[in-house]
């Protein structure tokens, strides 16, 4: 290593260029983190039970469609626990042909079967029930990216985590509330008949017929602000779910000036709603969004147009949110806000200038004290500090990494711990000087011996890095990477850049006296 | 040339029972301000909660904060001042999943009660499930941490050089915590993240000494030379080395301590505390080196086997 300086010349120089060259232009090289910039971190928990619950109880009409299509009686199907179906049958006749039925259903196993009783428990089997909750998490993914796309949001990042969680995480949104409730709504449509023949209020109280349920339409009085749930009794079977739109935007009535969405269903849903809206003429429709009804409006006459109005006192942008996750399809299964974090970007804005302070007045107070004592050999090692700021930025910027608020606090203590290398080296060669070597030599020692040392101290640090990159959430992993980024970088410049500068300064074809260290 | 510790000699081996004391002492009232606080106060990271950033335009007292809170009926809430008196740290142990909702309802809440515009800086919302996966989490990576060094330095050094380097890291990771606790700070990601940089650093410190009794004792024993100068020696000289670096590291984490605001600031407390136990640690390891060694000889004669293997490495060096 002694000589090759042109080799280590080039070598250093490529380093810095192709730094500086990532690094050119920095606004737009280096990522903020969403602490930095403001932004939305949410952990999103898909309710996979619940999609296989639904699943299931599409399977059960199936189930009964097959039993009456070859004559079988059923009384009575229902769900046991999340994946479970309980068949009734009408007789004990029926036994054997129900028995061939069920075993063409594919995703099911006959788990029980009582003859006598004529009752059979058929469970979904571990495979399928695996592939369905699987299932539920990537569509709730889909859905989520369709309306945060929608929602437009430079450079979001939605990935699943775990088994049944997805990271959402959306940089500089001005309005965090409103993107969390575009995201966290299911956004079920239902539409379901309203049962007039049963008094609602009663129904409330708890006297429910079997096939019908009770639904509530919230008011908020703009006046008072005070909630009014009004009682709707359904019938328990959606005609017409979000699945059979088309398309869904958002309109103003021209009379009252009041946004509304209007939804078109695709070919199959219009002629169903043509059907439906035919043969209940006279009876109310509920508009049913997550369980809540939003308007419940009687049904004139035939709409063979397969065009519908959701109205029910939206804003504007309630309506545009609405509109958005109509288009973008309903959520599989509900989703829980587990975790959120937000930060709003005047405080993103402050943390950017107490990070740039920080880190500035930490280089100044370490370059000062290396100046002070080491003299030209703490130039060279302030030197090679700047060097490992420029490399440390640079490889952030090629990985595209994140600088989050500990990410900078990374960068601070890497300044303190880059000179740790030096202040090694250095502490060697005086050393050496003391016990009477050479100028020469005691450099050449001085480096040799403190290798190993560094190298030590620098795989140290780096297995916590490695640890808490591993274990921690964003910020911490951002503090992480700019750590093992620092230590790596400090490995060239305080070793194999300072030296080079040494080699170029002592180990010339002029004798040297004395080295200012 | 400015130096300090030029050709130290200081006894630190005679003293070492000194350090015992102190460290013991350090680690019991660790240990009895954590039991005292019952526990540690772990933040909402760990336990589940809701917290709430806030600025008004003007200074607010606590008081006027509160009241305006108590229009909410939201349950109990710590209402902590941060930064200066126009900002304002609100917890909510209640984990409302509709944090959406909740945010702006405090904003409304809070201006109404006093006037004034608030702005919601940063809202925090950790569910109790996720809380629980993170505690867990916390305690891998401390584990993690301490056994990925032990088996580095079991294979760089020995076997007991690890043991000894995992007291040393559980004494400083203890001390910081206990100053964690005594200072009423909380136990957040980003603390942990400070305790996990304390064990990668006073390792190092550590190590910067273990590897110097090495080299000393690779060159053997001089005649008279008793296995304490020989301790001594390495950490004498290693002495200015350990306190300059000690030093602006210490710098760069007093400057964020001062300047790096307040979202940083417990973290930069832990940091500071952990460069000064990873100091005095390292010194005092070294020393407990020492002592395993000197009854490990008089018990059984195994105890050569590492001054025969750093032999070794000093004729594979030669």
């Amino acid at each position: 290593m002694r000589k090759q300086f042109p080799l280590r010349i080039a070598i250093v120089a490529a380093v810095f260029a192709v730094s500086a060259w990532y690094l050119y232009p920095p606004k737009k090289t280096i990522n903020l983190g969403l602490d930095l910039q403001g932004g939305i971190h949410l952990v999103l928990g898909v309710d996979v039970d619940k999609a296989l619950e639904a699943q299931v109880e599409r399977e059960g009409d199936t189930v009964r469609a097959d039993l009456e299509k070859k004559g079988i009686g059923v009384s009575r199907i229902e769900r046991r626990g999340s994946a479970e179906l309980v068949v009734q049958l009408a007789s004990t006749q029926t036994w054997n042909d129900a028995q061939s039925v069920f075993r063409e259903q594919g995703g099911f196993e006959i788990k029980e079967a009582d003859q006598a009783a004529g009752r059979v428990v058929l469970a979904l089997r571990p495979k399928e029930a695996a592939t369905l909750r699987d299932l539920a998490v990537r569509q709730g993914l889909e859905t989520t990216r369709n309306r945060v796309d929608q929602f437009g949001v430079a450079e979001p990042s939605i990935v699943q985590q775990g088994d049944n969680r997805i990271l959402v995480q959306l940089p500089g949104v001005q309005d965090p509330e409103r993107a969390k409730a575009l995201i966290g709504k299911t956004a079920l449509l239902e539409f379901k008949l309203v049962d007039d023949g049963v008094d609602a209020e009663a129904a409330a109280r708890g006297s429910v017929p079997e096939s019908d349920e009770v639904l509530f339409q919230r008011r908020v009085d703009k006046e008072t602000k005070t909630e009014q749930k009004i009682p709707y009794v359904v019938r328990k079977k959606a005609l017409l779910t979000g699945r059979d739109l088309a398309t869904a935007r958002v309109s103003i009535d021209q009379n009252t000036g009041e946004p509304y969405v209007s939804v078109e269903f695709n070919a199959a849903g219009a002629r169903a709603f043509a059907d439906l809206t035919e043969a209940n003429v006279g009876k109310r429709l509920a508009i049913v969004l997550d369980g809540n009804v939003h308007s419940a409006p009687v049904i004139r006459e035939k709409i063979p147009s397969g065009r519908a109005q959701i109205t029910g006192g939206f804003t504007t942008a309630d309506a545009t949110d609405l509109a958005i996750v109509l288009r973008a399809g309903a959520l599989p299964a509900p989703v829980k806000v587990l975790e959120e974090r937000t930060v709003g970007p005047s405080l993103g804005a402050d943390s950017i200038r107490k990070g740039l302070l920080s880190t500035l007045t930490a280089a100044l107070a370490v370059v000062l004290f290396m100046l002070i004592y080491y003299r030209l050999s703490g130039l060279i090692a302030d030197l090679a500090l700047a060097l490992n700021l420029v490399i440390l930025m640079a490889a952030m910027a090629a990985l595209h990494a994140t600088l989050t608020l500990p990410g900078i606090a990374g960068v601070v203590l890497t300044i303190g711990m880059a000179v740790d290398t030096n202040i090694l080296i250095f502490e060697r060669i005086r050393e050496e000087l003391r016990a009477g070597k050479t100028v020469r030599g005691a450099i050449d020692a001085g480096f040799a011996r403190a290798f190993r040392t560094v190298i030590d101290t620098h795989v140290t640090v780096l297995v916590s890095a490695a640890i808490l990159y591993q274990f921690g959430t964003g910020p911490v992993k951002g503090f992480a990477v700019s750590l093992a980024i620092g230590i790596l970088a400090s490995l060239f410049t305080a070793v194999f850049f300072t030296r080079l500068v040494f080699d170029l300064i002592y180990m010339g074809p002029r004798r040297v006296e004395s080295v200012s260290i | 040339m400015l130096q300090i510790f030029v050709n130290a000699n200081y006894d630190f081996v005679g003293k070492r029972r000194w350090f015992y004391g102190a460290s013991l002492a350090a680690v019991a009232v660790a240990l009895l301000s954590v039991a005292a606080h019952r526990g540690l106060n772990y933040g909402i990271d760990f336990t589940g909660g809701t917290l709430i950033q806030v600025r008004y335009d003007k200074p607010v007292t606590v008081a006027e904060v509160r009241q305006g809170l108590d229009e909410l009926k939201l349950g109990s809430a710590v209402i902590q001042q941060f930064g200066d008196a126009r900002e304002y740290l609100i917890r909510l142990a209640e984990s409302e999943q509709k944090s959406g909702e909740l945010s702006a309802r405090i904003q409304g809440a809070l201006g109404r009660a006093v006037g004034a515009q608030v702005e919601i800086r940063r809202v925090e919302f950790v569910g109790p499930q996720v809380g629980r996966d993170l505690q867990l989490q916390a305690l891998y990576a401390v584990l993690a941490g301490m056994v990925g060094i032990l088996i580095y330095v079991a294979i760089r050094f020995d076997f007991r050089g690890g043991v000894i380097s995992i007291v040393a890291l559980a004494h400083d990771v203890i001390v910081a915590l206990g100053a964690l606790s005594i200072t009423n700070r909380e136990m957040s990601l980003t603390v942990l993240a400070a305790l996990l940089t304390i064990v990668g650093y006073s390792i190092n410190d550590t190590i910067v000494v273990f590897d110097r009794i090495r080299e000393n004792r690779g060159r053997g024993l001089r005649k008279g030379q008793t296995l304490a100068n020989l301790v001594n020696g390495a950490i004498n000289q290693t002495l200015s080395r350990t306190i300059l670096t000690s030093f602006t590291t210490f710098l760069a984490a007093f400057v964020l301590l001062l300047f790096g605001g307040e979202v940083l600031h417990d973290f930069a407390f832990a940091l500071v505390i952990g460069v000064i136990t990873g100091t005095y640690s390292s010194v005092a390891a070294a020393t407990l080196v020492m002592d395993w060694e000197l009854s490990g000889r008089t018990r059984a004669p195994a105890a050569a086997k590492l001054s025969v293997k750093a032999e070794e490495v000093a004729a594979k060096k030669s």
